[in-house]
């Protein structure tokens, strides 16, 4: 499309707005209310053009561009117009630009200059000068408002907030919180996205303070999302975290723990020097690396002498990159000899990695976050999406702002439910039940895709047996999910165009785990929502690198790319790779190893950046283990919990300190860059693990992370094709396997499944491990809040996140608090057959009756002490979500 | 800390009987905050988060609409509602003075409610009976050619018990 603005013919592509096209030829024409992210909205008035032929005026950003349009942006009637528009925005804007905090950063600056505008002589406003210092992060200045509402449409048309609107009119109209409440009291969720968008000073991040000197791309170190940041840094430290607008992934967004969680990085506690305890029951002391890599070294070898490599194990961190990952794996296998290496995923997704294999062929995200936006019909079950998963929660609302219907399966009554069609209040542990049902319908209603089925599956008249008897009103009884709601989401789910299962720890963490994978697969192939699109069977990982430690083989029983180290061929390609004889037998997951250690089998364990104290089950236990290891190093940022019972700890490097490459959910690997330098003495892990495993005797000579990466692709097929050249501007997806492959947005493209044809596997509905009975009424279930992460070893370092988040609560039910007589705010012992934590009572309907939540980021009321770790057999997950409780006495807390 | 949504809120009677009439649809907002004002007498910041819930938008919306309009009152209103009008016709034949005559008198701002809770006093920019003027409304009464002493004696004969409306 042609148009001619300012007598110059311009290029402009379909759907174009005469802004955008002029923007694109290179023709300035200043605004204050547009932003690129934004809707238009046509709100300050600035952008006026006159078009030939239109009458009047029109603000050229809600004005599309036409095929021989006639523009002109700056006549003498426009200029004289624009000017009197921009003396209103000013009438009662303070003049003092040079003592502003958003000095030379403020869009108002900018456009004056382009205007030329000196001075005021317009009647100002009656707004109050309200300054709102309510929340942690970020300062509202209201004196320096212009009203263009950037940050009002921010919240709620790209956040789904809402936390602020436009109140009043004319004179008096303002940017308001409900009730002109401070914003600390609003729905806010800290975002920073309205921070972000705000032209001026009005809304500004309290810890921007100066200008950076250097900015670097990378990617946030908290959940599985992957989103970018750009780093601002000077004089070695961070003074702003922008979000990465080019980002594939998060577009620009971020949630508060990536803007304004990365205190932990400048922390006064990083761990500087290597620290060694010379005599079991000693103090831990300063040392220098070339004592501490020795004696870690003398201690393995030693050990492995004496009782076999396979005393030995390496628990690896799906918060370090890829490369290190590798080498950690390699590590353990080739130098050590053992194929005892694990790491978290096996408390978050290993059963989706062992059901969606056995359904599939491949255990990741079937598809990507941004194809979630175009999804008909979304089924969330199991995953409190807003609070862990941010930014895929913003892709859901977009969806439902398209009008897609949002069926929530979840026992509490989570953020997204105030955007559901329906939901399904399931009780927890009853998912199977609850999906069988959905089954049922399905198939009695005629609902099933029979042409997907028979194409590309295998198994469904098992399957269609198995759900024959499970009808609605029986998974009512078990479920206590009402009959016509089941009946409900099976029509919308089989029913929509494209319909996308997103699920998460909800699902994964259970004795059924597996099952509950299994299930869902079914559902998925029974409706033919898989192979394209914006449908599929969508897992939310849970850390930054949970997906790419995975990939890259920090597993028990595969190598790299998921090949197992039983099969022959794959050994021996590895053997021949690294020069080295590898061990066939697989190795023990992480709570088997604890479990292990326990007992004495396990001498000697190597804990790379995890927190075993306090993020596995029964952490009771879990303690006793690291106690009775003979050989404890730990290589960790902080001294955390788990760091206190070792005999080496070495200072290890953070995100933000290294190169290399996370896998978020979607599987885009992405690029880390490193912004400052490790603290102290501290060093990249890459580089701690190659000492060590030279030690060992396996040579690990890399000089830069980009040729373990080179060496990654050449043995991981759906890694072949990724580099770090490749990656340098945008982050590919896997399977990428050539040079030239652009990466894959979704699998089992059209039914063709990794693994050949699907299969359906029957799926019988089994009880929890263990139950509330007449001694423990209640049903305890964990999970998170937004603004913690996991153990807190990091968010915790940043007081701003610990002010929103308050102190350890649980939630509980007014009716079962007005049973037991307990008041909000009250301290409470719960009890359950493992200990007892004492937390604050927070009385609410969110949560169902006979069931308490709590969140497991605290480590003064941890709730793993409580949880259960009894394991799903297949993939040896933990039941994290489901344990039987009693609350003990309380009494008013300290406030 | 953070205050976390989703607390018990015993739901006013009253909104109930309201909201059962209404399908919870975001155009029902107008309609739904009138009726609900017709049967407080104002929105109560509890009523409007009610109204939120119900029509599962967010509260700051709801408060957007409620503070956009002249219409909504956003304090409790007195028993009586005294209007006066300073519109053209009535401003050219001695509005002000009866304005000021009644603030005097109920020792109020025009916008406040009179500390007993009789009188609310509001001053609008015409009531569409110009040929009256100057106008006072009380109530839904509109009284015509008024003065700032007939005006003080109409406030005198509302204080009368029974004369309040319905």
């Amino acid at each position: 499309m042609h148009l001619t603005i300012d007598g110059r013919r311009v290029e402009a592509r379909d759907g174009a707005t005469v802004l955008e096209a002029a923007r694109g030829a290179g023709i300035r024409i200043p605004t204050l209310c547009h932003d690129p992210k934004l809707k238009p909205w046509g709100g300050c008035r600035l952008c006026i053009v006159e078009v030939q032929g239109m009458r009047g005026f029109p603000a050229s950003c809600v004005t599309k561009a036409a095929e021989g349009m006639v523009v002109r942006t700056s006549t003498e009637a426009v200029t004289r117009l624009r000017r009197s528009v921009f003396e209103m925005i000013l009438a009662d804007h303070p003049l003092d630009c040079l003592t502003c905090r958003a000095n030379q950063r403020c869009e108002l600056q900018a456009v004056a200059a382009t205007i030329g505008v000196t001075g005021q002589r317009l009647r100002p406003s009656e707004r109050q000068p309200v300054r709102d210092d309510s929340n942690p992060f970020f300062l509202r200045d209201l004196r320096l408002c212009i009203m263009c509402a950037r940050c009002v449409r921010a919240c709620q048309e790209l956040r789904c907030v809402g936390a602020i609107d436009v109140a009043s009119r004319g004179y008096e109209s303002r940017i308001a919180v409900f009730g002109d409440l401070p914003i600390g009291e609003s729905s806010c969720e800290s975002c920073g996205e309205c921070v972000d968008v705000c032209p001026t000073g009005a809304l500004w991040a309290k810890t921007e303070t100066v200008l950076p000197t250097r900015e670097v791309r990378t990617t946030c170190p908290y959940c599985g999302c992957g989103c970018g940041l750009v780093l601002g840094t000077e004089g070695g430290r961070i003074v702003s975290v922008v979000g990465d607008i080019t980002n594939p992934s998060s577009h620009g967004s971020l949630c508060v723990k990536g803007r304004f969680g990365l205190d932990f990085v400048g922390s006064p506690d990083r761990l500087r020097k290597p620290l060694v305890r010379k005599q079991k029951g000693g103090k831990l002391e300063e040392a220098e690396w070339d004592e501490a890599l020795d004696l870690v070294a003398s201690r393995l070898r030693g050990i492995r002498e004496a009782h076999g490599p396979d005393a030995i194990a390496g628990l690896s961190s799906a918060k370090t990159t890829n490369e290190e990952n590798y080498l950690f794996q390699k590590m353990m296998r080739g130098a050590v000899g053992t194929n005892n290496v694990d790491h978290c995923a096996r408390l978050c997704h290993a059963s989706t990695v062992a059901g969606l294999a056995k359904s599939f062929g491949s255990g990741a995200m079937t598809n990507s976050m941004d194809e979630l936006a175009d999804a008909d019909c979304i089924f969330v079950i199991g995953s409190n999406t807003t609070e862990a998963h941010p930014i895929v929660a913003l892709r859901i609302k977009d969806a439902v702002h398209r009008g897609a219907k949002l069926v929530v399966a979840d026992p509490r009554r989570i953020d997204l439910v105030r955007l559901s069609a329906l939901h399904l209040r399931q009780r927890s542990g009853t998912d199977v039940a609850l999906v069988n049902a959905m089954m049922h319908v399905i198939i009695a209603e005629g609902l099933a895709n029979r042409t997907f089925v028979d194409a590309h599956t295998e198994g469904f008249a098992e399957l269609a047996d198995s759900v024959k008897a499970a009808t609605p009103e029986l998974a009512a009884g078990i479920t206590g999910v009402p009959a016509d709601d089941i009946r409900a989401a099976a029509r919308l789910y089989a029913g929509a165009a494209r319909a996308s299962i997103v699920y998460s720890m909800g699902i994964t963490q259970h004795t059924t785990g597996t099952d509950n994978v299994l299930t869902l697969a079914n559902l998925s192939m029974l409706a033919g929502q898989i192979g394209r699109p914006s449908t599929g069977v969508n897992p939310l990982r849970g850390q930054n690198n949970v997906q790419g430690a995975c990939d890259v083989g920090a597993l028990p029983n595969v190598f790299p790319g998921y090949q197992p180290v039983a099969d022959e061929a794959a050994r021996r390609k590895f053997e021949a790779a690294w020069g080295v004889k590898l061990p066939a037998a697989p190795g023990l997951t992480v709570v088997e190893v604890l479990h292990a250690a326990e007992e004495g089998k396990i001498k000697a364990l190597y804990i790379l950046g995890e927190n075993v104290a306090l993020s596995d089950p029964n952490s009771t236990r879990a303690r006793r283990a690291l106690e009775n290891a003979e050989f404890l190093v730990v290589q960790d940022i902080f001294m955390s919990e788990t760091a206190e019972y070792a005999d080496v700890v070495l200072p290890a490097s953070c995100f933000a300190e290294k190169d290399g490459t996370f896998t978020n959910t979607e599987r885009r690997v992405q690029r880390v860059r490193k912004a400052l330098d490790p603290p102290g003495e501290a060093r990249e892990d890459w580089r701690i693990i190659c000492e060590i495993s030279g030690r060992m005797g396996l040579a690990m000579p890399y000089t830069h992370p980009s040729e373990v990466m080179d060496e990654l692709a050449r043995l991981t097929p759906a890694y072949g094709g990724i580099s770090f050249a490749r990656i340098e501007d945008r982050g590919l997806q896997w399977p990428c396997r050539t040079p030239e492959d652009p990466g894959t947005g979704y699998l089992h493209q059209d039914g063709a499944f990794t693994r050949g044809a699907g299969k359906f596997h029957p799926t019988p509905f089994r009880e929890p491990a263990e139950l509330p009975d007449a001694e423990y009424p209640y049903l305890l279930t964990t999970g998170r809040l937004l603004e913690q992460f996991h153990t807190g070893t990091m968010t915790r370092r940043t007081a701003g996140l610990e002010k929103l988040a308050g102190p350890a609560p649980f939630e509980i039910n007014p009716d079962d608090a007005a049973r037991d007589g307990i008041a909000d705010g009250d301290m409470v012992a719960l009890t359950t057959r493992r200990g007892t934590v004492t937390a604050r009572a927070e009385v609410t309907e969110r949560s169902p009756k006979g069931t308490l939540f709590m969140p497991f980021h605290f480590k003064e009321a941890a709730a793993n002490v409580l949880t259960n770790d009894a394991l799903d057999p297949v993939a040896k997950i933990p039941e994290f979500k489901v344990c039987a409780v009693r609350l003990g006495p309380h009494g008013p807390g300290s406030g | 800390m953070k205050k976390r949504g989703g607390e018990r809120r015993k739901p006013d009677e009253r909104l109930v009987a309201i909201f059962a009439r209404h399908r919870g649809v975001r155009s029902e907002l107008i309609p739904l905050l009138q009726e609900v004002q017709g049967e407080l007498g104002y929105l109560s910041p509890d009523s409007m988060r009610e109204v939120a819930r119900f029509l599962r938008m967010p509260e700051s919306v709801i408060f957007g609409v409620a503070t956009f309009y002249a219409q909504f009152y956003l304090t409790k209103q007195g028993r009586h509602k005294i209007k006066v009008c300073q519109g053209t016709a009535c401003h050219v034949r001695g509005g002000a003075a009866i304005l000021q005559a009644i603030t005097r008198k109920l020792g109020i701002e025009a916008g406040q409610t009179a500390e007993d809770g009789e009188f609310s006093l509001e001053r609008v920019a015409c009531v569409g009976s110009c040929a009256l003027a100057p106008v006072v409304v009380t109530d839904d009464k509109v009284h015509g050619a008024m003065t700032p002493a007939k005006t003080e004696r109409l406030v005198d004969s509302l204080r009368k018990p029974g004369s309040h409306p319905k």
